[in-house]
């Protein structure tokens, strides 16, 4: 089932940061018009126009990190996640599936095939990145495990661990940190588990050594570091939802058409721009419409935000 | 009977003495373009924006909190930082009114937004407010005015002060997300301070 999605961004875009400055500063300069048409052309059908595709610098997506595990500062993950133990590791799959058990990381990934995604990330505090990420579609190991006829969602959960986590001492949110999706969601091909960054282990910071990533939905839904995976036929509860349900749904779709309700979700910044940063629209579903808009045809996306 | 206190006290108002006003202000004024240099060179990591506007915001609510302490702080530990207190209270201004400018021009930029934030966001609005407060104590920070207004008046609207550190510590509390842990300290600090005014607190040092 792996290779279902393929990138609209290639690996020619992944670049070293120099020659990325200095195509972003280029680009910039002939922001709109003409440059914009043509690059969304070479990016692919399913780019939007005039939208700077460049994947983010390593630096970028491991220093700026929301890994409340360890800390709530931006830089906190990056300073604190280094003695995080990610080996050994095993994920718990249980609930509806036929082969329920502990499956040692290393069993998971000697059948399962890696491949490159390079995906736009949107943080629901409105910024965003776009990330080169290795790792294999989550049907994939749904499907080794076994998915039950009644499974209709997905629960995941991430490591709880207050002595390597010291994030997890203070009651930010419930630990452990918790995530859903619906068993389509979870099934889609653009849903991934990661594994790496750039080629490389994904570094601790990042969610080692396995983490979701669901590109269509606000960054907190892409749980990381995580041990266990249930299928279950009840909606799973979800952190932030938890929280603070007024404003954190369990969907989280990225839509610039429904805000936070303390901030717009119109624009965001994209990381790296410096000082003089540009905000630029946000997406329907962060650029990915085409492929998951008709996940929810008839559902009324501002009452289930 | 002179206890310990009164003796560190008398030490350091002292050494405070020798130090001049103008290093204060010197001081406080020289982080500015340190910050925007860092921001320009990375020092502020890879989202300088909000780095920025974060690190004026809080370093504005420190001064403010700073200033609401010193006259508790000579009333109960005879400590008299009196001489700075307008400095203080100047750069606790402008780091506000940088917070502000920064928010407007690197991180919202589009004034059609800037309105409709202030108008339909709590916590610009609530931060919006609380500056606003700050504009005529700001103006009126100049012996002229004290001699103009007269000493009871110009105490009486410095007083605003209070709401204007308050709007300060929720526009802050707001914005979090999650259990606000931090900003629950200022919180904390500020309710403590402007507790500390409101019992008559000469009665229980006058010996």
């Amino acid at each position: 089932m792996a290779h279902r999605w393929t990138n609209d961004l290639t690996e020619a875009d992944v670049t070293p940061h120099g020659v990325w400055l200095n195509r972003r500063q280029i680009m910039a300069g002939l922001a709109g018009g003409i440059a914009g048409a043509g690059l969304a052309a070479l990016a692919g059908p399913a780019a939007a126009a005039g939208d700077d595709l460049e994947p983010n610098s390593w630096k970028e997506i491991t220093s700026y990190n929301n890994f409340y595990e360890f800390g709530t500062g931006k830089s906190d993950p990056s300073e604190r996640a280094g003695s995080l133990t990610t080996s050994p590791w095993s994920v718990r799959i249980d609930g509806l599936v036929e082969r329920p058990g502990d499956y040692a990381l290393g069993d998971i990934l000697s059948k399962m095939t890696i491949e490159r995604r390079i995906y736009r990330l949107r943080c629901v505090e409105a910024w965003s990145m776009v990330v080169p990420w290795d790792g294999f579609e989550l049907a994939d190991l749904l499907g080794m495990a076994g998915v039950k006829a009644g499974a209709k969602y997905v629960a995941f959960e991430t490591l709880l661990r207050p002595e390597e986590m010291p994030g997890q001492r203070y009651p930010v949110l419930e630990w452990p940190y918790v995530e859903g999706l619906r068993l389509d969601e979870a099934m889609h091909p653009l849903t991934i588990m990661a594994t790496g960054l750039y080629g490389k282990p994904l570094p601790n910071q990042n969610g080692a050594p396995l983490r979701l990533v669901v590109p269509w939905k606000y960054g907190f839904k892409s749980i990381k570091s995580v041990v266990r995976i249930t299928l279950t036929s009840d909606q799973p509860p979800t952190s932030w939802n938890k929280a603070n349900p007024r404003e954190y749904g369990f969907y989280s779709n990225v839509n610039p058409n429904v805000d936070h309700p303390r901030w717009s979700q119109a624009t965001e910044r994209r990381v790296g721009g410096g000082l003089f940063s540009r905000r630029q629209p946000t997406l329907m579903f962060n650029g990915y419409e085409r492929e998951v808009a008709s996940l929810y045809e008839g559902m009324d996306l501002a009452k289930y935000y | 009977m002179r206890s310990t206190t009164d003796l560190v006290a008398g030490w350091l108002n002292g050494r405070f003495r020798q130090v001049p006003v103008w290093l204060v202000y010197l001081t406080g004024a020289a982080y500015v373009p340190l910050l925007f240099y860092w921001g320009a060179t990375g020092g502020l990591g890879v989202e300088p924006i909000r780095a920025l506007e974060l690190e004026l915001g809080r370093i504005g609510i420190k001064l403010l909190i700073l200033g609401l302490a010193i006259t508790p702080l000579r009333r109960y530990s005879g400590l008299n930082l009196m001489k700075f207190r307008r400095a203080i209270g100047v750069l606790a201004f402008s780091y506000v009114a940088l917070h502000l400018l920064v928010w407007l021009v690197l991180d919202v930029q589009d004034p059609a937004r800037i309105w409709a934030d202030i108008v339909k966001r709590p916590y610009v609005t609530i931060g919006m407010a609380g500056f606003l407060l700050l504009v005529p104590l700001a103006a009126t920070s100049n012996n002229w005015s004290v001699r103009r207004l007269g000493a009871l008046r110009w105490r009486r609207l410095h007083r605003l002060v209070y709401p204007a550190v308050l709007l300060g510590a929720i526009h802050f509390t707001i914005l979090v997300k999650g259990l606000p842990i931090r900003p629950s300290v200022y919180f904390a600090i500020i309710i403590f301070l402007l507790a500390l005014r409101m019992r008559p607190g000469a009665l229980l040092r006058r010996a």
